[in-house]
């Protein structure tokens, strides 16, 4: 919003406090909140949730020492999984990691996408350019590999008994994304042979500069400008993202502005030093991209509480970066009985899928759990055999400082006597 | 077939692509840009060297710029201070990655001293990037190197001796070379947690 228009809108909610007064709504009893209450004509023109909606991003990791005054963006930003409902995520609450950067503020006009390196043909778009070529629209989640993890900056608060789920699995989120399928734009620009990566690049403050193997750009890599039905917003990498269905999220470059066809990986700082995963014997596995199938109960969760016992319908997400969703199943009972959840359309590729399952409480305590399965056969993994993948002990999981990426383990929640639910993971 | 599960299938793949893509087939949208264009945005160094551009540097040359321009945030000696992280590292940093608390820190854990100079030439001084000569980010990952003893203080960096210079932590990774990084699937990795 450009000043102007900001002082417009001031100046307008002013006026709608004003007219409240004047009409005599409930409002003028209550001017706080009429102040609060955009202006209807406002509203007619962009609309608003409720003033009385009050579900935000939460910052996380958010260390206010290391930011800098003209960084208002904290590190990370989880989305209120608890409050939403369906499977799509709306953009102003979709989650937002950008190590601490601010979202530029590009011109689309003035933005310009270049395709170059071993390819035959170079080729710079405009945006508009973009938009006239062949389009595809596809929901995928889009999640940080260190999303739940036990370990890391984020750990306590995601370990504790008090977590909401937007505390443990804050860091996904699930958008219809539009755009052109990258392999289209490689096959006008001419992919030479022996070509085997891309590194795509952001025009952030840092330039941030992602290796990504050829295949996947070929295979299902979109570069979008549209994000559930309006342009990408801007914290999303408006005007443009690169979209990695099902990668972590470090590859879905915001405010893309280049990618370079290449012959190797360009090992940039991300890769090299960030995202790696250390492990016990000291070695750390590198250009870990394919998240793991994972679900996590939104309702009844952590933070919650059973107003009375009786029917209460569970509801949760479930994804999996190796395609769709194909099995929820729930367990109400700390995992020795489980039933079938119902699986919501839309059901697509990569995506967040919302599952449902009846439940009448009966007053005594419950551990509720998901476990849920992909097209590929992987079923999520128990705490336990996530610890095996990493060579380690449950002990090391709760206890590491270390960020636990691609964390996928199954998450309980315990309900109590007096109807509150709280964090089990450990 | 899913394409992601063989990069080597992916390269055949990718060949008959090539052979497809003669001809581009939406004429009038997007244009070839200019040399100038490609020279602005291009700079990306790989980890042979590639794309490192012309100049020079020492870590002599290096210690009155980082002074003045980095040692606010990282301190005197890339120490690390409030702000920005700690620079140096060694024997002491790759010990630490057995344990439960893993300390990473360019001297004891990044791979290759090429994505010191192109993370310094693309992100620092933060705030201000962009803003150094090819000769400055040169003498400036001299520098830093330097105070991990990677570097002496009078060896010179350049698109030559860069890629040559040994990270301690270089053998800290799976698979130790980049050139095998293939498909995680080949590579065995499950649930995104490779072996
Ligand atoms: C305004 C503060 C600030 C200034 C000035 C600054 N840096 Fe940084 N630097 C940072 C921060 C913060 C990070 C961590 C970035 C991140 O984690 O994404 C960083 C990261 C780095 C890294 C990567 C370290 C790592 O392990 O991630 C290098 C190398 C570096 N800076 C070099 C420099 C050099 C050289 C200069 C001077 C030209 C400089 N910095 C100036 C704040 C600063």
């Amino acid at each position: 919003m450009n000043p102007r228009e900001s002082n417009r809108r001031n100046f307008l909610k002013n006026g709608a406090a004003l007219a409240g007064l004047a009409m005599g709504t409930a409002a003028s009893a209550l001017p706080a909140a009429a102040e609060s209450a955009p202006d209807i004509d406002e509203l007619h023109k962009y609309g608003e949730r409720s003033h009385l909606v009050k579900s935000v991003r939460i910052g996380s990791i958010n260390n206010p020492e290391r930011r800098l005054k003209d960084e208002p963006v904290a590190f990370g930003l989880k989305s209120p999984l608890q409050d939403q409902a369906g499977m799509i995520t709306p953009s102003s609450l979709h989650f937002i990691v950008s190590h601490g950067y601010e979202p530029p503020d590009i011109d689309p006009q003035e933005h310009r996408f270049l395709i170059h390196g071993m390819v035959d043909r170079p080729l710079i778009f405009t945006v508009d350019e973009l938009k006239r070529l062949p389009s595809v629209s596809r929901f995928h989640f889009i999640e940080c590999h260190g999303n739940s993890s036990p370990g890391g900056p984020g750990g306590p608060e995601r370990k504790s008994v008090a977590a909401t789920p937007q505390d443990t699995h804050g860091f996904t989120s699930c958008s219809l994304w539009t755009g052109v399928p990258l392999s289209l734009l490689l096959k006008e620009a001419g992919v030479q042979k022996g070509a085997t990566w891309i590194t795509a690049e952001g025009s952030d403050a840092s330039k941030h500069s992602k290796s990504i193997p050829i295949g996947k750009a070929l295979d299902d890599a979109l570069v979008a400008y549209g994000m559930n039905g309006e342009p990408i917003r801007p914290e999303q990498g408006f005007p443009l993202r690169l979209v990695t269905p099902g990668w972590q999220g470090i590859n879905n470059v915001k405010w893309l502005h280049r990618i370079q066809v290449v012959d190797e990986p360009y090992m940039a700082m991300m890769e090299t030093s960030r995202y790696p995963s250390v492990k016990l014997d000291g070695k750390s596995r590198w250009f870990e991209f394919e998240l793991g199938p994972k679900s996590v109960i939104t309702r009844p969760s952590g933070g919650q509480r059973l107003p009375a016992q009786g029917y209460y319908e569970i509801s949760g997400l479930a994804w999996s970066g190796g395609g769709a969703i194909r099995r929820v199943e729930i367990s109400a009972d700390g995992g020795k009985t489980w039933k079938d959840a119902q699986l919501h359309d839309p059901i697509a590729k990569k995506a967040h899928t919302r599952f449902t399952a009846p439940w009448n409480w009966n007053g005594e305590e419950a551990v509720l759990q998901s476990r849920c399965t992909d097209d590929q056969g992987t079923v999520q993994p128990t705490v336990a055999e996530v610890a095996k993948l990493w060579g380690a002990d449950v002990d090391y999981l709760r206890k590491t400082s270390a960020i636990v990426g691609d964390f996928n383990a199954i998450q309980p929640w315990k309900v109590n006597r007096d109807g509150s639910v709280q964090n089990a993971i450990f | 077939m899913r394409f992601s599960r063989l990069l080597a299938g992916g390269i055949a793949f990718l060949a008959c692509h090539a052979a497809l893509a003669q001809t581009p087939s939406y004429t009038g949208v997007g244009r070839a840009p200019t040399k100038e264009e490609i020279q602005s945005m291009d700079i990306s160094a790989g980890p042979d060297g590639k794309g490192l551009p012309a100049g020079q540097g020492t870590a002599k040359e290096g210690a009155p710029i980082f002074a003045a321009k980095c040692a606010v945030c990282h301190g005197a000696n890339a120490e690390g201070a409030k702000i920005g992280p700690r620079l140096t590292g060694g024997q002491a940093e790759i010990d630490s990655l057995k344990t439960m608390q893993p300390v990473r820190t360019v001297g004891g854990y990044w791979p290759y001293a090429t994505s010191v100079w192109d993370y310094i030439n693309r992100a620092m001084p933060r705030g201000n990037a962009g803003t150094l000569t090819p000769n400055e980010v040169y003498a400036l990952t001299a520098f830093i190197l330097s105070k991990s003893n990677i570097v002496k203080e009078d060896d010179v960096m350049d698109a030559k001796t860069l890629p040559k210079v040994q990270m301690p932590n270089r053998n800290g990774f799976v698979p130790p070379r980049y050139q095998d990084v293939v498909d995680e699937h080949k590579r065995g990795c499950k649930q995104g947690v490779c072996p």
